[in-house]
């Protein structure tokens, strides 16, 4: 069944049905289903590689309102992936770029800009005027407030997450199925999983996964096809191997079981554990200050905790490298009486380092490389690329 | 009694890259525990300090939830496929978050 209802159809004109012939040809779509996407309200949650080829096919199709959430600017570490800008948008707001864009693809649909950091005061304002989500955003925080809201509003939620080569597609959509929070009750401990920041990921696949959200809309609106509800795609790019798994509903969810405990937003920073102060424990030292200590010749030893392929983009001379997944097993290589500097890309990621060694029982002094081997490149050595 | 473990992507720095373990196991907490006992570094991204799978773990026997099916005492057929499917976001977890 179609999430639009039947009043709110309208006639499409001469232009549209020649636009939009490809779907009124397919039975499945026809001049229906074209109106519904006409009447549509979609709302896309992020505008980066999961919402450029969402928001680009999506005002292909014809859906009559398209919104777009984001407060970022264009820069150009996003451009090998996310199709919607140009090497000219580059530092333009990423809604403002996107809309011209999709303008010049298909004047006929509507605009609607939220240039603006979806907050649980203005989530449930934002969404309720959409038919639909798409939740291309990047983070656990929003990943959980978009999750809520649209289960507070009734609204379904076309998901899709990312990293490296690898993706996650599903249709949330608690009234007949599970939600977010069935699926994963809580997130990660910041800096347990690597960013896409650190980690990297395929250009391609982010446009692969939004693609596959543009879809799942069009049936959504259409009202037609086997959406994928109760049910995830996996696909591992690199091996191109994609297996789908079986979603259940939670009866004991918090927000959608049976008796639900969370019957509005929340602080979702305090909930994906990002006042956490544990970090305020773990010392650091800034690029500057190393420097300083290495030219002294002090007794200090740098551990490089990135993988081999990175380490290479950015050499630091002197440093032990021991990628992160190997530092609990080979921590007996380092001298407790040394004072031992963790560095990663940007300081995030050797913080953890720092933690599981400490939980691992290593006894011996640990610094952080505060901001990373970018901030080296900034502070210390210019010629160096920050990466 | 040998299974089929997959990697997710986001784990596989714990794992020397692998993709794919062969392990013994004839549950699904025997099957992680041999494979936290090969690559200790992932043990505490599988487990919190109860033992108990993490919130933003999931594990599949087949296409089949454990959650619904025993949990960690689910039983591994020879030859079954167990994959190991852990919450991922893309961008940057502390830089872009909501207030």
């Amino acid at each position: 069944m179609s999430v639009i209802p039947d009043d709110r159809l309208a006639d499409l004109t001469r232009e549209e049905l020649s636009r939009y012939s490809r779907h009124l040809l397919l039975p499945e779509v026809g001049l229906e289903g074209q109106k519904r996407l006409k009447a549509s309200r979609v709302l896309i949650v992020g505008t980066g590689g999961l919402g450029a080829p969402l928001a680009l096919y999506l005002a292909a199709a014809g859906v009559g309102t398209l919104g777009l959430v984001d407060y970022d600017l264009v820069e150009s570490s996003n451009l090998q992936r996310q199709i919607i800008f140009g090497t000219r948008d580059l530092d333009r707001p990423k809604t403002a770029a996107a809309a011209d864009r999709l303008r010049s693809l298909n004047p006929d649909i509507r605009i609607e800009t939220h240039n603006l950091r979806l907050t649980s005061r203005n989530a449930l304002q934002v969404l309720e005027g959409y038919d639909v989500v798409a939740d291309g955003t990047d983070n656990y925080p929003t990943r959980y407030l978009v999750g809520d809201a649209c289960v507070l509003l009734g609204k379904p939620n076309v998901y899709a997450s990312i990293f490296q080569f690898e993706g996650q597609a599903t249709v949330f959509d608690a009234g007949r199925g599970p939600c977010y929070r069935c699926l994963y009750p809580s997130p990660p401990p910041p800096g347990l999983v690597p960013s896409c920041g650190e980690g990297g990921v395929m250009g391609v696949l982010p446009g692969i996964l939004g693609a596959i959200q543009a879809a799942e809309v069009i049936k959504l609106v259409v009202g037609g096809g086997r959406p994928l509800v109760g049910r995830m795609l996996l696909l591992d790019a690199w091996l191109m191997r994609s297996v789908e798994v079986r979603l259940d509903k939670n009866p004991d969810c918090p927000v959608c079981g049976k008796s639900p405990t969370l019957t509005g937003l929340v602080d979702y920073e305090q909930f994906c554990g990002l006042r956490d102060d544990r970090e305020e424990e773990i010392p650091s030292v800034t690029a500057g200050e190393l420097k300083r200590r290495l030219d002294g010749g002090e007794r200090v030893q740098v551990i490089d905790i990135r993988e081999p392929h990175e380490r290479s983009l950015f050499k630091f001379s002197g440093a032990v490298p021991v990628p992160f997944g190997q530092l609990v097993r080979r921590k007996d290589e380092f001298d407790p009486g040394t004072d031992l500097v963790f560095i990663c890309k940007i300081g995030q990621r050797s913080l953890y380092a720092i933690r599981a060694l400490r939980e691992a029982g290593y006894p011996g002094p640990m610094f952080n490389l505060k901001d990373g081997v970018n901030a080296w490149a900034r502070e210390v050595d210019p010629e160096l690329a920050v990466y | 009694m040998a299974a089929n473990l997959l990697v997710p992507t986001a784990l596989r720095g714990f794992t020397d890259r692998q993709a794919e373990i062969a392990l013994e196991g004839g549950t699904v907490g025997a099957l992680l525990q041999a494979l936290v006992a090969r690559y200790p570094d992932i043990g505490p991204h599988l487990f919190d300090e109860q033992g108990g799978l993490r919130g933003f773990v999931n594990v599949f026997v087949g296409e089949a939830n454990i959650k619904g099916t025993g949990g960690l005492d689910t039983p591994v057929g020879d030859g079954a496929t167990v994959m190991v499917v852990p919450a991922i976001a893309g961008g940057a977890p502390g830089q872009a978050a909501p207030r």
